[in-house]
């Protein structure tokens, strides 16, 4: 069944959610600042989805706005570019935008002040090259979903075939955050011109453009794009503003994520394990769609995004345009940080999935969405556990229809059979039900912890595999030795056998010949016996005297053990057992790529949880 | 500077069990004092001592227990299985039997099963049983309401009666139930509506003669029908302020609707019509405080209509053939002994596992 969304179509719902205090304003109440130059840029080389690029600066070169510092590389990764001109410091371990608080490879940028722009190639006319070009300019702008996990955005289009709706994503339904509204509100039209240039490119059938009710501006300020698109865009119509439709979702968290989104829209769900375009949708946020028009007609790589900088603790809330690289200590103290004097938090991301942070030397990254920096009033630390009152509030709340409150006991109990059962996979670890737990469960916690330890067991579980797969092939070839060796023992002694035997024959006719030379014989015996000895066949008929002779048959005896050894088995099964232990290695090398590729595509959604908690549920995430 | 680390969600609803059971509590009090109004003073007493009764003996289990007294005293959840047990027995049942009741809920029914969030069956519920199989004299020796009663004790007289069985006068019980019917010859002991009319009906007479009684004044039988608006006042309190869902009261109280009009058009003469099933006994009761209790009632929302839809089913069935009255308990204890059989098939399909409508 085709999907045809329109202005009037239906809106369908999604089981649970929640209505958390939205606390927009008054972050979304001003303007997007831009902040001066900071004094020193963090840029990782990692800040999406997928590998990172190959490094092609060295310490202490200087750099223009917009230069890449990495190169897609053997591994294609997405390149990050010099966020303003400057000089590479250093080249180093910085602590990472990640939950886990690790460090990862960092340039440090020393910006100059002159923000002077690296030469830029926009492309004036997309229809004239083909998609795969327009995909590779993307990639090479850096262009990453900057809703969600930040998954390259040129490999999300090129592997999306059929698609029916594009859905560009300006839910935004965390709290707190307000980037994607600031943004519709002030380039509404950009980001509709991103989104039809996304269009072309994936070939959609219809542009959908979602966005809550709580954002009336944004709404209006696309309505009005759309309605320019058309008056200005007649002769294209086709394509363009008429196949634009604005759908305004009701506010209820988690609608942004992208499945619930879907669900909305097209009251379809993304089948398990499978991708929204699986069932002909791709999803952008709005984020995304302003960066690729600005890559495409600007010719401008992914400098720079907004961020939301909030909370009490902050005393000009607002949003800001943070280069890449930005250290949050920088964006903070310019928004008026003040720290509490206790249980200070620093929230990446919005209040619900964000992720604390301890170090405010990390950067802003592609994903980077918000800084929330809440006093103890507005958002209360987490209280001591209780017991479950199995009250099922948790499941009410569940947008994935799961069962949370056996999950927790299921978790508790490190019950992982139970566990998968249960679908915890299909946890999307939005918070709403440790939000709605009377007995203040951290439950979410719970179930990430589960899901690493049963990723960890997938992984010991794997290994343990091809251990076991290598003790049985050591144990066939040494099997397989073993039986060699007797096979060529035995033929040995049946040749030494028939040696004798020859050697009886000839003895016998020599002595009816008559014609006795024992020396002769003796030399014949030991050469006979050294020949049995070298290689277990007897060069028989040494009655005749004559070197020739001897040497002929000699011949003929080697010959012949050829002919034996290539009949009998060794060599075949060797042979054979070579062809089984390649096909044995080809299949660990499989099975291997396998878990590996399963691994990927866990740490994707894994990351794009984490993600979701750095940016806010409101946008694509892939 | 060193930042505090925490998980998601960061935000949380300020809504904790002790503050649910608050509100349970709170609920209860338009019935509590309905009670109190028809049935005396009694009722105070019964609560007074279940309360006590029931905080030692969860102090006490929670340290046998090694667990923090103070943290699980502080969910309020003894106090509700207390107060739910108090209101359910007679008011002016001897002390000694609220003090069992109590015991047996709160050490046996739940802490010999994991304490709070862990008991299969209904605390208060499993504890009515208890008493009502051990001490069948005093479970059903209820006061007339108001206005029946000839000789309504004072609140002196009550708590003799609570402590002594003897009023201090010297009066007994049985005495002081007798409701004054003109002559002194025809001065009965009284029952209450469901029980006077199951003995009628077992006696042969049809329903209307048994309600002929002088306590169906009302609607549905005097005093009891408004400690049933009471509880149903609170039990929508419940409700709009979402301490409960809609699910169990709907479909407890549909089934038994939906049993009672078949029943009335099928033998009129011989089964209690809607109005004395649903206001007549502990009905409005059962639907909002009891089966609602959260530990031991179904999870799902599909769950949640299944197992009071059994209740509804139980408490008719129970009441029109089954040999005691009190059907909520036992319907209720019954319904609990099918949750995991019912949360097992209720199960919530996940996002993305639909089967695909082709």
């Amino acid at each position: 069944m085709a999907i045809d969304i329109s202005a009037t179509s239906k809106l369908w719902s999604f089981p649970g959610g929640i209505h958390p205090p939205e606390r927009k304003a008054p972050a979304n109440m001003t303007a997007i600042q831009r902040f001066p130059l900071p004094p020193v840029l963090f840029i990782p080389l990692r800040q999406h989805a997928g590998e990172p690029g190959e490094l092609c600066v060295a310490v202490g070169d200087y750099v223009l706005k917009g230069q890449p510092l990495t190169i897609p590389g053997v591994d294609n990764g997405l390149p990050v570019h010099a966020s303003t001109s400057g000089t590479i410091t250093a080249i180093q371990q910085h602590p990472l935008n990640h939950p886990s608080g690790l460090t990862g490879l960092t340039l440090c940028l020393e910006p100059d002040g002159k923000d002077a722009w690296y030469p830029r190639q926009p492309i004036a006319n997309i229809d004239a090259i083909s998609q795969r070009e327009v995909l590779q300019h993307l990639q090479a702008m850096g262009i990453a979903g900057l809703g969600g996990a930040g998954f390259p955005t040129a490999r999300k289009v090129a592997g999306a075939r059929n698609i029916d709706v594009l859905i560009i994503n300006g839910v935004e339904c965390e709290p707190y955050i307000v980037s994607d509204d600031r943004l519709m509100r002030e380039h509404a039209g950009e980001i509709l011109a991103g989104s039809l240039l996304l269009q072309k490119l994936t070939s959609a059938k219809q542009l959908v453009i979602a966005i809550e009710d709580n954002k009336p501006e944004a709404a209006a300020a696309f309505a009005a794009a759309i309605h320019d698109s058309n008056a200005t865009d007649t002769d294209t119509t086709e394509l363009k503003g008429a196949a634009a439709v604005l759908k305004i979702v009701p506010t209820r968290y988690p609608s942004g994520g992208e499945k619930q989104l879907i669900q909305i829209l097209t009251g379809k769900q993304v089948p398990v394990r499978g991708l929204p375009a699986d069932i002909g949708i791709l999803m952008q946020n709005v984020g995304t769609a302003f960066a690729v028009a600005r890559a495409i007609h600007h010719g401008e790589p992914l400098l720079e995004r907004v961020v939301t900088i909030t909370g009490e603790a902050v005393h000009q809330p607002g949003t800001a345009w943070a280069l890449l690289g930005t250290p949050i200590e920088y964006l903070l103290a310019q928004s008026g940080f003040r720290a509490q004097e206790k249980k200070q938090r620093v929230i990446m991301g919005g209040p619900m999935m964000g992720f604390t942070v301890t170090n405010l030397q990390i950067p802003v990254i592609k994903t980077t969405n918000c800084i929330l920096a809440p006093s103890q009033k507005e958002l209360a630390p987490a209280e001591a556990e209780m017991a479950c009152i199995r009250c099922g509030a948790c499941e009410i709340a569940c947008p994935a229809s799961l069962l949370p409150q056996q999950l927790q006991w299921l978790a508790k109990a490190k019950d992982y059979d139970g566990l998968k059962q249960h679908n915890l996979a299909d946890c999307i670890e939005c918070g709403a039900c440790a939000y709605v737990c009377p007995s203040q469960i951290p439950l979410v916690q719970y179930y990430r912890q589960a899901k690493a330890e049963i990723r960890e067991q997938a992984i010991e579980q794997q290994k343990a595999e091809i251990a076991r797969q290598r003790f049985e092939a050591r144990q066939a070839r040494l099997e397989r030795e073993k039986e060699e060796r007797l096979a060529k023992h035995k033929k040995a002694a049946e040749a030494r056998k028939a040696a004798q035997a020859a050697q009886a024959a000839r003895q016998t006719e020599s002595s009816t010949d008559g014609e006795q030379d024992p020396v002769k014989a003796a030399l014949a015996r030991v050469k006979a016996k050294k020949a049995q000895q070298d290689r277990g066949v007897e060069p028989a008929k040494s009655e005749q005297k004559d070197a020739v002779a001897a040497a002929v048959a000699r011949a003929k005896a080697k010959k012949a053990e050829r002919d034996a050894n290539a009949e009998s088995t060794p060599a075949t099964t060797e042979k054979k057992d070579a062809v089984a232990a390649a096909v044995a290695r080809a299949k660990a090398k499989k099975a291997e790529r396998e878990r590996l590729a399963k691994l990927e595509a866990e740490n994707i959604g894994d990351s794009e949880n984490k993600q979701n908690a750095t940016n806010n549920k409101g946008n694509e995430n892939s | 500077m060193s930042f505090y680390i925490a998980s998601s969600p960061h935000h949380h609803q300020r809504r904790t069990t002790a503050k649910l059971m608050q509100l349970v509590l709170f609920a209860m009090l338009p019935g509590f004092l309905a009670q109190l109004y028809f049935f005396g003073w009694g009722v105070i007493f019964q609560l007074s001592l279940a309360i006590a009764v029931a905080l030692a003996a969860e102090s006490l289990c929670l340290i046998a227990r090694d667990r923090a007294p103070a943290s699980g005293l502080q969910d309020n959840t003894a106090i509700v299985t207390a107060a739910l047990l108090a209101v359910s027995i007679p008011p002016l049942a001897p002390w000694w039997v609220i003090v069992i009741g109590t015991l047996f809920a709160i050490v046996v029914v739940k802490h010999l099963f994991g304490g709070v969030g862990h008991n299969i069956f209904n605390p208060a519920m499993a504890g009515y049983v208890l008493l009502l199989i051990s001490f069948p004299v005093q479970m059903t020796a209820w006061m007339p309401p108001t206005g029946l009663a000839s000789n309504a004790p004072g609140f002196i007289d009550s708590l003799y009666l609570f402590l002594f069985q003897f009023t201090n006068e010297g009066f007994s019980l049985e005495q002081v139930r007798r409701i004054d019917t003109g002559s002194m010859l025809d001065a009965v002991v009284m029952a209450t509506p469901l029980d006077h009319v199951k003995t009628q009906l077992s006696q042969g007479a049809t329903l209307s003669e048994a309600l002929q009684h002088r306590q169906f004044t009302g609607f549905a039988g005097a005093g009891w029908q408004w400690v049933n608006f009471a509880y149903l006042l609170g039990g929508l309190l419940l409700l709009q302020q979402r301490v409960i869902q809609w699910h169990i009261p709907v479909a407890m109280l549909g089934a038994l609707s939906i049993c009672a009009i078949l029943g009335s058009i099928f033998a009129p003469d011989l089964l209690p019509g809607l109005n004395i099933h649903l206001f007549s006994g502990a009905t409005m009761f059962a639907a909002f405080f009891i089966a609602t209790d959260p530990v031991s009632a179904a999870t799902s929302s599909k769950g949640k209509l299944i197992y009071a839809t059994l209740i509804g089913v139980l408490i008719y069935v129970i009441r029109s053939y089954g040999g005691y009255p009190d059907a909520v308990a036992f319907a209720v204890l019954l319904a609990n002994l099918c949750v995991p059989v019912i949360d097992q098939y209720t199960r919530p399909v996940t996002y993305g596992h639909r089967k695909e409508e082709s």
